[in-house]
């Protein structure tokens, strides 16, 4: 009951990209068309939950025992970059298609700061292994929510008469506020 | 010395990093509840700017080409931990408010976007002035920001919690609490971008596009040459399929 108490203000209460602003470079720069926008859900969806694992691990069992705990952004920071190419590579070697569909969004992700966020999330609730795996994921899951619902409605608004001065990244924004607005409905299941 | 003027005026209008390339969005909608965050997020990004773009610009023909990226990271890490450090010990109250932004300057576009641009390429006098007018315009936008947030939505300009320069609710004014809330800031920032696009449309300019990682040839993200925001990578891609 915890788990899921956690997955879902991961997923929608406490949205990343609507209500905590991580990974709003992706969020805004891959939501031109619905299957691009999926994808790259799809990628950080398996990113995230990779590496809440791993640093968790790493913070619960290399980092803390040895005193070294203010070190967690810069080890958290390599950890990332390395597994984002070996999760690179990895899909290259073994699945030619899958790379194919989310490869080039992989390098995209290093930067998103929802991956480094959430891992110093998970260390500064204290979450353990499970707790912080699924917040990862749930928190994959939201920004994929949001990513792709954004989508959509940039599809459409490509139809619309926009005032000149709104055209680009203001309307886009103004979307995204919105959207934002739309989450905090969310607030009240918890 | 002008090469050093004409980097500050580069940074601080010219490339504004945050009115006119759009990067580093993450920090810029989320700290600038007030305009005294807006100063804090902006000087600590301004000290980690300038530090890293010296230290990278004197090992610029030490650091071998193909683990440069990884070699920035850390650097620019070390520096962030610093400072997160120094705030948390001189500034707690605005180390609280700032809480996970802080260490996660590290994955600021902007920092390694001038590591790679520019500090990697030049030597280290214009390097320290370029970080300083891209972090002080950095600072400028968020602090404007801040500041119309925080006007909007709770009346207050320059408060600190307990004090505040000057208090509109005592002369009647009902906040708009959604200003501070998170749609506010997507709100202020748009408008923002679109008085920049109504002034650059006069003076002949381009206006501010979204950075388009699936098309992009310049602006926005795409121009920036971070290969570790991975804007430039996917452009580089595009481009590759197309020819």
């Amino acid at each position: 009951m915890n788990l899921l108490i956690i997955a879902v203000a991961a997923a929608l209460v406490n949205n990343v990209v609507l209500s905590q602003f991580l990974g709003l470079c992706p969020f805004l720069g891959v939501s031109k068309r619905i299957n691009t926008a999926a994808g790259m859900g799809g990628a950080v969806i398996g990113v995230i939950t990779i590496s809440s694992a791993i640093c968790s691990l790493i913070y619960d069992f290399i980092l803390t025992p040895l005193d070294l705990t203010y070190l967690n952004t810069i080890v958290f920071i390599v950890v990332i970059a390395a597994l984002v190419q070996f999760v690179e590579m990895l899909l290259k070697k073994t699945s030619p298609s899958l790379y194919e569909a989310l490869g080039v969004y992989l390098p995209l992700i290093t930067t998103n700061c929802a991956v480094l966020g959430i891992a110093l999330t998970n260390v500064q609730n204290s979450y353990n292994f499970i707790e912080s795996v699924v917040s990862g994921f749930g928190t994959a899951v939201g920004f994929t929510i949001a990513i792709v619902i954004m989508a959509g409605i940039r599809e459409r608004n490509e139809f619309n008469d926009v005032p000149e001065s709104f055209q680009g990244m203001p309307i886009v924004l103004l979307t995204a506020g919105l959207m934002s607005i739309a989450f905090f409905g969310f607030s009240g299941i918890l | 010395m002008n090469k050093c003027v004409e980097r500050l005026y580069n940074g601080l209008i010219k490339e504004n990093p945050t009115f006119v390339l759009t990067l580093g969005m993450c920090p810029t909608l989320a700290v600038t509840t007030s305009a005294i965050n807006g100063i804090g997020m902006g000087l600590s990004s301004t000290v980690v700017l300038v530090m890293s773009n010296l230290m990278i610009s004197l090992l610029r023909k030490v650091i071998p080409d193909g683990v440069r990226m990884p070699a920035f990271i850390v650097i620019v890490a070390s520096f962030v931990t610093m400072v997160q450090f120094l705030m948390q010990g001189f500034l707690p109250s605005l180390y609280e408010s700032l809480g996970i932004y802080i260490p996660l300057i590290v994955v600021n576009c902007i920092i390694l976007g001038r590591a790679e641009a520019y500090a990697s390429k030049n030597p280290v006098v214009p390097s320290i002035f370029d970080g300083l007018g891209m972090g002080l315009g950095f600072t400028c936008a968020i602090t404007i920001l801040g500041a119309v947030r925080e006007l909007l939505g709770a009346g207050t300009i320059l408060g600190t919690g307990s004090s505040a320069l000057a208090d509109l609710t005592e002369f009647g004014y009902t906040p708009a609490s959604i200003f501070i809330l998170a749609p506010g800031a997507f709100f202020v920032l748009a408008f923002c971008i679109a008085v920049m696009n109504k002034i650059k449309k006069k003076h002949g300019m381009k206006p501010a596009q979204v950075p388009d990682y699936c098309g992009g040839k310049d602006g926005g993200c795409a121009s920036c040459s971070n290969t570790m925001c991975g804007g430039r990578s996917i452009a580089n891609a595009q481009n590759k399929t197309e020819a």
